[in-house]
């Protein structure tokens, strides 16, 4: 098994291809155990023989066991009563295992250090793409060391291992030599033929099966015809359950669903820091360097940043991230420096951030433009994109905002609201047949109004505590409830436009007529003003 | 009845900044304001209006169409003007008067609008001030209500620093508010006003009108106008309001006569 996929220093070519880290944190229950009690590895309470825990129907069950506990003969399946019967000053400690999926959780966005994108490998894995991004570490080799020192200094015991599928990453890194990297160059048939079935990410039914089949490794699975492997397997859908799609997962022809589509490459700048830094004038100083590389980079390319992230990796193990949205594709770094500089203002500290990094996740083509963007705002004033960047940093995007008309006849569902530079839909013109307020309240006020009943013209009315008299109405504009969306019981609107003796006008509408049967007596609400 | 079309009878108007002793000593010499100059030359108009009703945001809007239809165009320009414009609102505006609604909104002016909720006054106002320092916005509409503490003669002389350095015009409508100090150098108080019976129904609403004061500016008298949009910025002046703004001059010219040695004393006291 040792033999071919030893030879990992083989000179890299990693012209294409996808390369993802598998994480594997081989015993994250009591890793975690010993992190919250805060021993280290076979010292105090972890030197004893210990087990965790879980309750079931028939009594404990062991999840994990420690070091100690495993050489006492605990294994993580057994029942606490066999255990104790092998070993009867077996410790015991309840299992956590919602804890242990939050803490992976965690850890698989921190994990994004090594790469922009990661995704969770329940129960006790992550999986990283580092695609583009080991040179940042100087190489994969080199990638893999700094994740082994760092998951050290955090003491979580893992297993990593680097291929050009998720599944061949997994493979290697429960079941592989520790710390190995499989090429994209290299024939992953050969060389992963030495493992056992049991790293197809299997069931255990599927395994024991298999096994009893006389398949014990992957190079068994190549001595057989495929045809007879897809009859037995044939009634097989569940990936997990059928080692054929495990294969070619494994082997990457098939693509797996949990990596991203895109192939494209965020630009991605970052600074590893000397010393984590704790004060927001040194973390301005950072992000300001950041901006001025990300806009060398994007000015490389000719794009322009919509969506940029930075990233804030903490010494204790959190991770920080911040968003931001540009209205138009900028590359400014005074101005996304900016930008940053109001988001940064609740981030926490702690004991120091120690790694900074900016990504634009989202670029679109801009060609070379004007510089110096403050110094010529300050003469000539801002482009309209600047201005709604600052007003969207400040205020939020929802704000923000721009009406378009949209295809309705209720006059509030007339209009929607989007992003001020957002492309509208094209839509038929509005029919313009009827005067329309100049504003709508967001909700319409119910009004009192004495009116020739049944669908008489309003004659006076009592709205926010004052009476006023009709003096002119124009009306009924009747509309219709829009059947196909609303519910039987919507009742019809008559829409009225009124002035009163002062000359205020409204727009004003009886809900429902007496006797629609869609409910009692009509009521009337003050929707619009005009001015 | 009085009427000023926008161009007719346009007086000379002269680039000096401040108005001479002697046209403040009689007000009936300083170039008496009219439709056309609504915002040329002043580009920060305060306009003090109800909660109750959209007039003052209506006179605002037709000031601006009044501004963007007189500006001169720019003789460069291969296209005509589409510049965004900017409506800001804090939320106690909103809640009481309402969101604009694009079918209402003047027809060339619609489709431009970009709209700010804010949610404080402290934040309006930087978004009218961001507003003012863009180049891309033909004009800023603020609505602000009440008299907040952010709002005082500081925040109103930064907006107006704003809008005269960038030349984007800037009007406040001021809901439910006390005549605070202002550097505004136009200020109205606007109340709406029975509307002209329309020609082919004359029990409905008419054109929208509304009672304008002018109760401050820097090279007008002040006077009451019904203002009112015709595709073109109307103002009338009532017989009556003529005539009491008429009986009201002597009185005034007489205190300024009165008030202007005073003053004159102390500049000088105050230069030695």
């Amino acid at each position: 098994m040792t033999g071919p996929l030893l030879e990992s220093a083989v000179p890299q070519n990693e012209a294409g291809g996808r390369r993802i880290l598998a994480v594997w944190c081989a015993c994250l229950a009591i890793d975690r155990w010993r992190l919250t009690l805060g021993v280290a590895a076979g010292e105090g309470a972890d030197a004893t023989p210990l087990a965790l825990i879980t309750d079931t129907a028939h009594g404990p069950r062991i999840a994990a066991a420690n070091g100690a506990g495993l050489a006492a003969g605990a294994q993580p399946g057994m029942m606490l009563a066999d255990a104790r019967t092998l070993c009867p000053d077996l410790a015991v400690a309840p299992a956590d295992p919602a804890g242990d999926l939050a803490f992976l959780e965690k850890l698989a966005v921190w994990a994004q250090r090594w790469g922009p994108w990661s995704a969770l490998d329940p129960p006790d894995g992550v999986i990283v793409d580092v695609t583009g991004s080991s040179h940042l570490f100087g190489g994969e080799v080199g990638l893999l060391a700094d994740a082994r020192r760092i998951f050290a200094r955090r003491r979580l015991t893992v297993r990593l291992a680097i291929a050009p599928t998720a599944g061949a990453a997994w493979a290697l890194a429960h079941h592989g030599p520790s710390d190995c990297v499989l090429h994209a160059a290299d024939d992953p048939v050969r060389r992963l033929a030495e493992l056992p079935v049991a790293a197809l990410r299997l069931d255990d039914d599927t395994v024991t099966l298999l096994k009893r089949l006389g398949l014990k490794r992957l190079g068994d699975l190549h001595g057989v015809h495929r045809e007879a492997l897809v009859r037995r397997f044939r009634n097989r859908r569940s990936a997990s359950a059928n080692p054929l799609i495990r294969m070619d997962q494994l082997l990457g022809r098939v693509p797996e669903p949990l990596l991203p589509v895109l192939a494209t490459e965020a630009p991605l700048v970052q600074r590893r820091l000397m010393e984590p830094i704790r004060h927001r004038a040194l973390l301005d100083r950072v992000v300001a360097d950041l901006s001025a590389d990300m806009a060398r980079v994007l000015e490389g390319q000719a794009l322009g940043a919509r969506r940029l992230e930075l990233g804030l990796w903490k010494v204790d193990g959190e991770v920080v991230v911040r968003r931001l949205e540009v209205a138009a594709p900028s590359r400014d770094p005074a101005h996304l420096a900016g930008l940053f500089g109001r988001k940064l203002e609740d981030v926490d500290a702690g004991f120091g951030i120690e790694m900074v990094r900016l990504r634009a996740s989202w670029t679109e083509p801009l060609a070379l433009a004007q510089r110096d963007f403050e110094a010529s705002a300050e003469v000539n004033g801002t482009s309209l994109a600047a201005c709604l960047d600052r007003l969207t940093v400040r205020l939020g995007a929802e704000a923000v905002r721009r009406p378009v008309p949209r295809a309705s006849h209720i006059p509030e569902r007339a209009q929607r609201w989007q992003g001020p530079l957002d492309p509208a839909k094209t839509v038929q013109s509005e029919f313009e047949f009827h005067a329309r307020p100049v504003k709508l309240l967001d909700r319409p006020e119910p009004i009192g109004v004495i009116y020739e009943t049944p669908d008489g013209l309003p004659r006076t009315f009592r709205w926010r505590d004052a009476v006023h008299t009709v003096a002119r109405a124009e009306g009924p504009e009747r509309i219709a409830p829009e059947w196909w969306r609303e519910r039987s019981t919507a009742r019809l609107r008559d829409y009225y436009r009124i002035e009163d003796s002062e000359g205020r006008r409204y727009w004003i509408y009886r809900s429902g007529v007496a006797g629609d049967g869609r409910g009692g007596v009509p009521e009337w609400f003050l929707q619009g003003l005009w001015g | 009845m009085l009427t000023f079309s926008p161009r007719a009878s346009r007086a000379p108007q002269t680039e000096a900044s401040l108005p001479s002793a002697a046209e403040v000593a009689s007000p009936t010499r300083v170039a008496e304001w009219h439709p056309g100059l609504a915002v040329a030359g002043t580009v920060h108009v305060e306009i003090f209006a109800s909660p109750d009703d959209a007039a003052g945001a209506a006179l605002a809007l037709s000031f601006a169409l009044d501004h963007v239809r007189t500006a001169r165009p720019d003789p460069l320009a291969d296209a005509p003007d589409e510049r965004a414009w900017l409506w800001v609102q804090d939320r106690e505006a909103l809640r009481r008067t309402g969101r604009p609604y694009r079918p209402g909104l003047p027809r060339s002016l619609r489709h431009r609008l970009v709209h700010v909720a804010a949610r404080t006054p402290q934040d309006a106002l930087f978004a009218l001030e961001e507003g003012l320092r863009c180049r891309e916005l033909a004009f800023v509409i603020g609505e602000i209500s009440g008299n907040p503490r952010a709002l005082d003669l500081t925040a109103s002389r930064r907006l107006g620093l704003a809008a005269e350095k960038h030349a984007v015009p800037l009007l406040l409508v001021r809901l439910s508010a006390q005549r605070d100090l202002s550097s505004a150098r136009q200020r109205w108080s606007v109340q709406a006003a029975p509307s002209p019976a329309p020609r082919w129904n004359p029990a409905a609403p008419g054109t929208a009108s509304w009672r304008a004061e002018l109760f401050r500016a820097r090279r007008h008298p002040p006077g009451t106008w019904i203002l009112r949009d015709d595709g073109v910025l109307v103002a009338e002046r009532s017989a009556a309001t003529v005539a009491s703004e008429a009986g009201m001059t002597p009185r005034l010219a007489r205190s300024a006569q009165v008030y202007l040695p005073q003053f004159r004393a102390s500049r000088e006291r105050g230069g030695q």
